[in-house]
């Protein structure tokens, strides 16, 4: 019973959703989304901002849910890359296949959340402003240059 | 990274279904003998109540339905080469089968239906290319026998495209699903006979084939190691001994257990300061709910360690002790000629010494297996895994059951590069699971990867070389020194294994009249285990940069070095001058030879594709180096420059390769950019220190690999085109680059590199 006091009731707005999570105020809104509302593409990396595996969109920018703790999400609208689009359709979604940029595929949602905040921002980014904001997102496989260049397919289109 | 060979009886293909209609059964060896699934006898399955949908499995790794529906197994785990996709491709292009409607089947890790899974060493392609082209022009062959018997034609005057067998002659076509019935009453091939299509007749192999995953991993549907999810699974995460060794005196779970969501403390037991390949670390887990609440019940444990035999172990301190040791005489592994007489008399001696440090994997997937030990005593795993069948045998040995009781399904991998080989995070989650009668997912932090990791050696190398009056190199001695893998396992393996050995020193190709090759004792003071490509990584940045140095002092271009030094066309096997074996990465050396024209042809064309000595004459600073691993030749060609801020950039890379048959063109050049980009991290910023038996790196702030701003920008891959046999490009991008890299930035800044990471050069 004791333990049970410490937990708190969350409602959050995620993917258009409203999800109602019981869970204590510290927990990382990561494990809010991967271990209680069981969105798995949402990716743990490092658990501390320094990879941005777990890149989601809150209220439209690129935030790393493994450091913003659920007490802290109030009524921002939450995107996790099952949310990105309807069927798979974003046009990074899109681009991420034509230049087959995936090799394991870990790091990628993390890295297309990130790359559709930069679009959103800045539809048209050079080449250096590519590299700045996306230099967050680790990716150990080195699909870098195809990331680079599946970001500047989308951003045409 | 050497393999196993080993083959069993045939087991059915499915188990649900019932066998309609076995056929002749007989056993069949082809290629290798590690490459089961070819107990062949047609395996006829009915699935529907009144038998009505037909299954057509004529070995272990393919099938073909009623519903045309053509399945083909990946039994090679999918870490990010694109194995699952580019073996699967060649039995669908051997069988005609239509590509885009394929389903592939990850298979359970099962050695005796479907031969070695280890994928591990570059194999997956060299092993099994034979093999499943094998697999698909079975089923082809016995399509076509079906469609002649029904058109009263010769089968050899029909094909098998996209799905449908074709009569073109008669315009005649039938899909696969409409001749099964006539395929119940038809025996397996004779395989001596069988028909492989010609290499100019493939659709897919030597093309640009997507990967199968793509749109699934886009769209964050793909399945990880940590995705899976059972009812009533618990979390465990846990605290491992800090250092290899390390006894838990006392502990208090009482803290731990005072945190909402943890259920459970416990302890799991090491084996030692030399705890082998496949055993968990002495630590203590926290079961809880969720993995917040068992990362926050971990760190609320109160745990008293013993640190054991590695408490004082430095790793500056025994850097400094590998390389007095490389002054001295060592174990000789490779003698050719008189190297310390000649040495002796030299008109001229160069003497470089190479240090190289310890390397994590650091996969961004860090280690995680979900595990559910069940009432009726077997176990099953959902598990990253390179190895499936280690991992199977490691939790029976760990839970004392028989092999057959547990079921290990492998997920996807988010990276492996050797980490996943090692199933000691597997054996925790069955170890927690029957512990407490649940499902366990154990959750390894970046924390604990970084930590407990079975890392890449560090080392150190002193190579000596003489030059006579007219400038030829005349001897060549190269000492090394590392930790070997076997150390992990026994305190009494203090050299490399000849399989270390063999990857990169003892393989020294160029035509020099006397070598000499020696080791030298090290401990392993950690777990030690194999990075992608290996002690190639740090053999090839000692050789390559001490050859462009020679090459310097030669006044040559160190291509057409190289070109001189690889001597006449000729195929080397080494064996006479090796102490010990050479082990070819575990082929014979007559049907896989070191063979020096192909190591010519793919230093030309990287020369030519670069224009290197256009940008020779340019003064631009470029590098060069060559190296053949794992039976793939490689020639690479780095360039550097600083941007305005006068910061380091790479603008270009290219790479030529003889990989033999190219399968999947774009996942070669796919494992080519990683591999340039992955070495960069090697050479440019990642570096593993222990002080006091602990690692000091913690997470990717320590630890670093390089980001998008770091990464060269261009990198290009030239394939030869072949009709060799074909071997693997997982590894053999790595080696070659480092030491291209630094040969490159010795041009930039007048300082040759002799350390790795390069320090102070990148931001």
């Amino acid at each position: 019973m004791e333990k049970l006091n410490t937990m708190e009731k969350f409602t959050i707005s995620i993917n258009g959703e409203s999800r109602e999570v019981t869970a204590p105020a510290d927990m990382p809104l990561l494990w809010v989304i991967r271990d209680l509302l069981s969105l798995k593409g949402t990716k743990f990396g490092c658990g501390q901002a320094l990879c941005g595996a777990c890149t989601v969109h809150l209220d439209g920018v690129a935030i790393r849910s493994c450091s913003m703790p659920i007490s802290e999400v109030g009524a921002q609208e939450l995107t996790t890359i099952e949310g990105l689009s309807a069927n798979g359709e974003h046009p990074l979604q899109k681009a991420w296949q034509e230049h087959v940029v995936p090799q394991c595929g870990y790091c990628q949602t993390g890295q297309i959340m990130n790359a559709a905040a930069l679009l959103q921002e800045n539809p048209s980014p050079s080449e250096a402003e590519i590299e700045n904001a996306m230099a967050g997102n680790l990716c150990r496989c080195g699909t870098y240059n195809r990331i680079k260049a599946a970001i500047q397919t989308a951003s045409k289109s | 990274m050497i393999p196993k060979f080993s083959f069993s009886p045939f087991k059915k293909f499915t188990n649900k279904s019932k066998v309609f209609r076995p056929s002749r059964r007989e056993f069949l060896k082809i290629g290798s003998l590690a490459t089961g699934g070819f107990m062949l006898g047609v395996n006829f399955q009915c699935s529907g109540p009144k038998g009505e949908t037909l299954t057509f499995a004529p070995n272990a790794y393919l099938s073909i339905n009623s519903d045309n529906l053509v399945s083909i197994i990946a039994h090679r785990s999918e870490m990010g080469t694109g194995i699952r996709t580019s073996l699967p491709m060649v039995v669908a292009d051997e069988l005609g089968a239509d590509w885009k409607s394929v389903k592939i089947i990850q298979a359970v890790g099962d050695e005796a239906t479907y031969g070695d899974q280890n994928t591990d060493g570059s194999y997956s392609i060299r092993m099994f290319f034979e093999p499943m082209r094998r697999a698909g022009a079975t089923a082809r062959h016995m399509l076509l026998e079906a469609a002649g018997k029904k058109w009263e034609v010769a089968p050899s005057d029909c094909d098998t495209r996209d799905g449908m067998v074709i009569h073109s002659a008669s315009g005649q076509q039938a899909k696969f699903a409409d001749l099964l019935d006539l395929l119940q009453d038809m025996e397996i091939p004779d395989q001596d006979g069988l028909k492989l299509r010609k290499l100019s007749d493939y659709k897919l192999i030597g093309k640009d084939i997507p990967i199968y995953d793509v749109a699934a991993i886009t769209r964050g549907t793909a399945v990880f190691g940590a995705d899976m999810d059972l009812p009533d699974q618990q979390i465990a995460v846990i605290q491992r001994s800090p250092a290899v060794g390390a006894k838990v005196v006392n502990y208090s779970e009482d803290k731990a257990l005072e945190v909402p969501g943890v259920n459970q403390v416990i302890k799991i037991s090491g084996n030692g300061a030399h705890p082998g390949l496949n055993k968990p670390l002495e630590g203590i887990a926290v079961i809880a709910d969720n993995t917040w609440a068992a990362i926050k019940g971990r760190a609320a444990l109160q745990i008293e360690w013993d640190l054991g035999e590695n408490k004082d172990y430095q790793c500056a301190t025994q850097m400094e002790d590998m390389i007095r040791e490389t002054l001295e005489d060592g174990r000789l592994r490779r003698e050719k000629g008189d190297v310390k007489n000649v040495l002796g008399s030299a008109a001229k001696t160069i003497e470089k010494t190479y240090r190289a440090p310890y390397y994590a994997h650091a996969t961004i997937e860090p280690p995680a297996a979900l595990a559910h030990y069940k009432e009726d005593g077997t176990v099953e795993i959902w598990a990253p895994t390179q190895h499936p069948q280690w991992a199977r045998d490691s939790v029976a040995e760990a839970l004392e059951l028989d092999v057959a009781d547990v079921r290990v399904n492998v997920t996807l991998l988010g990276g492996g590069f050797g980490r996943k080989s090692k199933p000691d995070y597997v054996v925790e989650a069955a170890l927690l699971s029957k512990a407490i009668k649940k499902p366990v997912r154990v959750q390894w932090t970046r924390e604990d990867d970084i930590h407990h990791d079975f890392y890449h050696s560090h080392s150190a190398q002193r190579i000596k070389a003489g030059l006579d009056a007219q400038g030829n190199l005349i001897a060549w001695n190269h000492h090394t020194v590392f930790p070997a893998i076997g150390g992990t396992s026994s305190a009494d393996e203090l050299h490399p294994s000849d399989g270390e050995m063999g990857l990169g020193c003892t393989d020294f190709p160029y035509d020099v009249p006397n070598i000499r090759i020696e080791s030298h004792e090290a401990k392993a003071h950690t777990r030690i285990g194999w990075l992608r490509s290996v002690s190639n990584i740090h053999h090839a940045f000692a050789i390559s940069s001490m050859l462009d140095e020679i090459a310097e002092q030669r006044g040559m271009d160190p291509v057409a070095h190289i070109l001189a030094l690889l001597g006449e066309d000729r195929q080397l096997s080494f064996n006479e001058e090796m102490e010990g074996e050479y082990p070819n990465y575990g082929e014979d050396i007559a049907a896989y030879p070191w063979d020096t024209a192909r190591m010519k042809r793919v230093v030309e064309r990287v020369s030519r594709e670069a224009n290197w000595s256009k940008s020779l004459q340019n003064e631009k600073a470029v590098g060069f180096a060559a190296h053949k691993s794992f039976l793939t030749y490689v020639a690479c060609i780095v360039e550097v420059s600083k941007d305005e801020n006068g910061k380091i950039i790479i603008p270009e890379v290219h790479y030529a390769v003889d990989c033999g048959i190219a399968v999947n063109t774009d996942r070669i050049r796919s494992q080519f950019e990683g591999g340039a980009q992955f070495a960069s991290s090697l050479a440019m910023s990642s570096a593993i220190n222990f002080e006091n038996g602990q690692v000091k790196q913690n997470n990717f702030d320590g630890y670093q690999i390089i980001r998008m701003p770091q990464a060269p920008k261009k990198i290009f891959t030239h394939i030869i085109e072949s009709t060799d046999k074909p071997t693997g490009v997982g590894e053999p991008p790595v080696p070659p680059f480092i030491p291209a890299l630094c040969n490159a930035l010795y041009k930039l800044n007048g300082k040759r590199i002799y350390e790795l990471p390069v320090k102070g050069l990148f931001t």
